[in-house]
């Protein structure tokens, strides 16, 4: 493979828009058969350089040679004529029509006008096959697969044009790790074949599992390109991204004090469908971590303990004070906040300004009589995005324009503003990069120093370990692990995730 | 689509301006809506060019005003309601039914007995009521707003039609009247009522956590929610609101025709949603703007003002008018994508 010649080769690409060079001049090239990581923080470029690989933008500058050849991909339907196709994390699939339909979507085969739909079934049967997928039907409705399964159909899709060059934007981040262990199979069996894909994703711990080579992008450029997946140090790679070392990614935690005031009592909870018997305490200064699969009904409890759903048994107590199910507004007033797990379709409004998003939930403070006050809005509003460090600063910026880190402190900013008591976390770095990471897990930290109660749910094990004083495991709607965190590892912690022998 | 893309759209998204002062919130108005002034403008220079005299004279334009008034007093509150995400198509219905409970024998014969004010309360009654059912049916029954409103519409014109007995109902309280065709300064009371419910409109919209819930509602439900807001009580309220809003345009409308009738308010839910959509309301809720529906009633009923003094049919008039809502979605659209929203 070392010396196989190069599929894609880029050099110098240049993308603008209005006012800012959205890549500055990006090199790199994929070879035939590998698996080429692009690594970078959010707004280095990645998604950008995707849209360019894959014609949905023209590049403004430079060249992009495909099996030796310059090209222009005008549209994505060329792109995937020619053989690149991409995989966007939000799947373009058409819900409600069937597997082989989505297949074929825009090629489709006819005779005469006329769908020849066995023959579409049949190559998209053949196509699963390769895939490593029996299991999926070409007859099955796109929308009730899974999210995996959607992906694997994505990826048909783009062989269904012979792509000899798989573009995926963070695959992973709606996956499992069962889902993600499967998708890399299918990954090493399209390579064997001499497929080429280019793998975009923030877990460093994936990269080095799947990747070949890593190519790092910051600020719109390459940094580095060719290096070695397997090698490659990772606070080499963080230096790259960031431009500054960290050496400590997860904050230092403090001792709770075990005498504490309990702030968050739950008891007993159940929502008569997806879990039962959930029992959870945390005091003054704790952060507790919940861990468990996709599907585990993690959010579900986070969800019922903030009242967005409603309880069918059990309670749950601020400081002592036992809340009426269901309904959030009572739980805002008892000093609850909750970070949702899809930022942009629960958590913010992404057409408004950032300082309205900021005191939506704390509206009454500001006015009078009704009557809103904006430049007390507004000026509270800048304390808080200026120590929090939101980048770009300005609250009347409009909230979509932020990247994920940024928005996720937006939410933040809006709790720490109510001062609230209680803070669920659901999934607090999801499609945030490294640096802002870190950021984040500190802010969470100095919120618990702070006497507030923290719950964290998240996928990654690491991240659950790292920040939480105490962890809880769920699996099934069972709570099945609670103890504290330095007494249990990350394989532990798998291991009771998938099997559920309890602790 | 992901950070990137969002990063290309930092530097175009819009940054709301800071309205320091009332130059800049005039100017920033006038800005927003540069293309419905243009629209208003070449309108007015129209009608001058062809009906001369006829149309540039004092009398003419207060007539204009006078029957933007009450469509203008319905498209205020329709701003509301989709700028909450929701719709109403139900709202011609209820100004007849307002008008006609309004205008029954009954209650004109309390008004004699005790005061015109009578008709009023009734009138705003009977709109605030139907709009609490059409805003109970979606937030609380989860009914899809078109189809709860499209119900409504048709239950409330059958009701005015039995209550009325489909005959005209002519006011004869004299203080009615005499109050409604009354005028402040030359301008009618119709109009003062118009440029009072914008105005209040435009503060309630924009400087009150009234109105920022609704921008929060109809921008993102779910994370309204989840921030703390009552999103089904807010959907009620919005709905009352509109509901009242046609029951003083149903006031408004018997002291212009001085009846009250199940046929009155005909059409009124396109012509709402058409001034309110080309003032730059987003259909799908979330961005909102009074001036804008101002200025959209008031290009319609230039139009048709125009329209008839040139003596050209009402079919006409409706040819121009979907030729009209067409331009301006189609130039909304160029300018939102152009922003970058």
């Amino acid at each position: 493979m070392v010396s196989s010649p190069a599929l894609l080769s880029v050099q110098g690409v240049v993308k603008r828009f209005p006012g800012v060079t959205a890549l500055g001049g990006v090199d790199f090239d994929v070879r035939a058969g590998e698996v080429h990581c692009l690594l970078g923080q959010n707004g280095a470029g990645k998604s950008t350089l995707i849209k360019v690989l894959a014609g949905a933008h023209r590049p403004d500058e430079g060249e992009i040679r495909w099996r030796g050849e310059v090209v222009e991909f005008g549209n994505p339907t060329a792109a995937m004529r020619s053989g690149v196709a991409a995989i966007y994390q939000e799947l373009d699939l058409v819900a409600g029509l069937s597997v082989a339909d989505n297949v074929f979507l825009g090629h489709e085969l006819s005779t005469a006008g006329f769908s020849r739909r066995g023959e579409a079934r049949r190559r998209t049967r053949a196509l699963l096959d390769r895939l490593g997928h029996r299991d999926i039907s070409p007859d099955r409705d796109v929308g009730r697969l899974s999210v995996a399964h959607q992906q694997v159909v994505s990826m048909a899709r783009a062989l269904s044009l012979d792509g000899q060059l798989l573009i995926m934007d963070e695959p992973s981040a709606v996956l499992d790790p069962d889902e993600v262990r499967v998708l890399f199979g299918v990954i090493r069996e399209l390579t064997a074949q001499g497929v080429a894909v280019i793998y975009i994703s923030h877990r460093l711990a994936e990269i080095r599992e799947i990747g070949d080579r890593v190519t790092v992008l910051k600020d719109g450029r390459t940094v580095a390109t060719g290096l070695p997946a397997r090698e490659v140090k990772t606070s080499e790679l963080i230096a790259l991204m960031t431009g500054r070392v960290l050496d400590n990614v997860f904050p230092q935690r403090n001792p709770v004090d075990p005498a504490a005031p309990e702030v968050l009592v739950v008891r007993g909870l159940a929502d008569g469908d997806r879990f039962t018997g959930v029992d959870l305490t945390v005091r003054a200064g704790e952060v507790v971590g919940l861990a468990g699969l996709v599907g585990s009904g993690r959010s579900e409890i986070l969800e019922t303990i903030y009242g967005a759903r409603r309880a069918a048994e059990g309670t749950v107590e601020v400081d002592g004070r036992k809340l009426r199910r269901g309904s959030v507004g009572v739980a805002v007033r008892a000093g609850m906040g909750l970070c949702p797990e899809e930022r942009k379709s629960q958590g913010l409004l992404l057409d408004q300004a950032v300082f309205r998003n900021i005191t939506v939930s704390s509206m009454s403070a500001f006015a009078r009589f009704g009557f809103l006050d904006d430049r007390a809005e507004r000026a509270r509003s800048r304390q808080l995005t200026e120590s929090l460090d939101v980048r770009p600063a300005g609250v009347d910026r409009v909230v979509r324009g932020l990247s994920g880190g940024n928005q996720q402190k937006v939410v933040l900013a809006r709790w720490l503003l109510r001062e609230c008591r209680v803070l669920l976390l659901d999934e607090p770095t999801r499609g945030v990069d490294v640096g802002a990471r870190s950021e984040i897990y500190e802010l969470i930290r100095a919120l618990a120093d702070t006497g507030v109660a923290v719950v964290v749910v998240s996928s990654d094990v690491e991240e659950v370990l790292g920040l939480a004083d105490r962890v809880l495991v769920v699996r099934e709607g069972r709570v099945v692990h609670d103890g504290p965190a330095d007494e249990i590892d990350e394989s532990r912690v798998l291991d009771l995730v998938m099997e559920g022998h309890a602790a | 689509m992901s950070e990137d893309t969002a990063l290309s759209a930092q530097s175009t998204a819009p940054v709301a301006k800071k309205e320091s002062g009332l130059s800049a919130l005039l100017g920033s108005a006038a800005g927003r809506n540069t293309g419905l002034v243009v629209a208003l403008v070449l309108l007015c220079l129209g009608g001058v060019v062809t009906a001369g005299d006829r149309f540039a004279d004092v009398d003419n334009l207060l007539t204009i005003l006078r029957l933007a008034a009450v469509i203008g007093v319905v498209s205020i509150g329709m701003t509301f309601v989709i700028t909450g995400g929701g719709i109403d198509l139900s709202v011609g219905a209820i100004v007849a039914l307002s008008s006609v409970w309004a205008t029954t024998l009954a209650t004109q014969g309390i008004a004699n007995d005790s005061h015109w004010i009578v008709m009023v309360f009734t009138a705003l009654l009977v709109g605030g009521a139907c709009g609490l059912v059409n805003g109970a049916l979606i937030a609380y029954g989860r009914v899809v707003a078109f189809i709860a409103t499209l119900a409504s519409l048709a239950a409330a014109r059958g009701l005015a039609e039995i209550i009325s007995n489909r005959k005209t109902q002519i006011v004869n309280v004299p203080g009615f009247a005499a109050f409604f065709d009354a005028s402040v300064l030359g301008v009618p009371v119709l109009v003062v009522i118009f440029a009072l419910v914008a105005v209040g409109g435009w503060v309630l919209l924009n400087r009150t956590t009234f109105g920022r819930r609704t921008f929060a509602v109809g921008g993102n439900p779910e994370a309204a929610r989840l921030a703390g807001i009552d999103v089904r009580r807010h959907t009620v309220m919005l709905y009352t609101l509109l509901g009242l809003c046609c029951g003083l345009a149903a006031v408004m409308l018997i002291a212009r025709t001085t009846t009250g009738s199940a046929t009155h308010g005909g059409l009124y839910e396109l012509d709402a949603i058409a001034a309110v959509v080309i003032g730059g309301t987003l259909l799908s809720g979330g961005r909102g703007t009074i001036a804008g529906t101002v200025f959209g009633v008031l290009i319609f009923t230039t139009l048709s003002n125009v329209f008839t003094l040139n003596n050209l049919s009402i079919s006409a008039q409706a040819v121009a008018k979907g030729a009209i809502i067409v331009v301006a979605v189609l130039l909304q659209q160029r300018l939102a994508r152009r922003s970058g929203a």
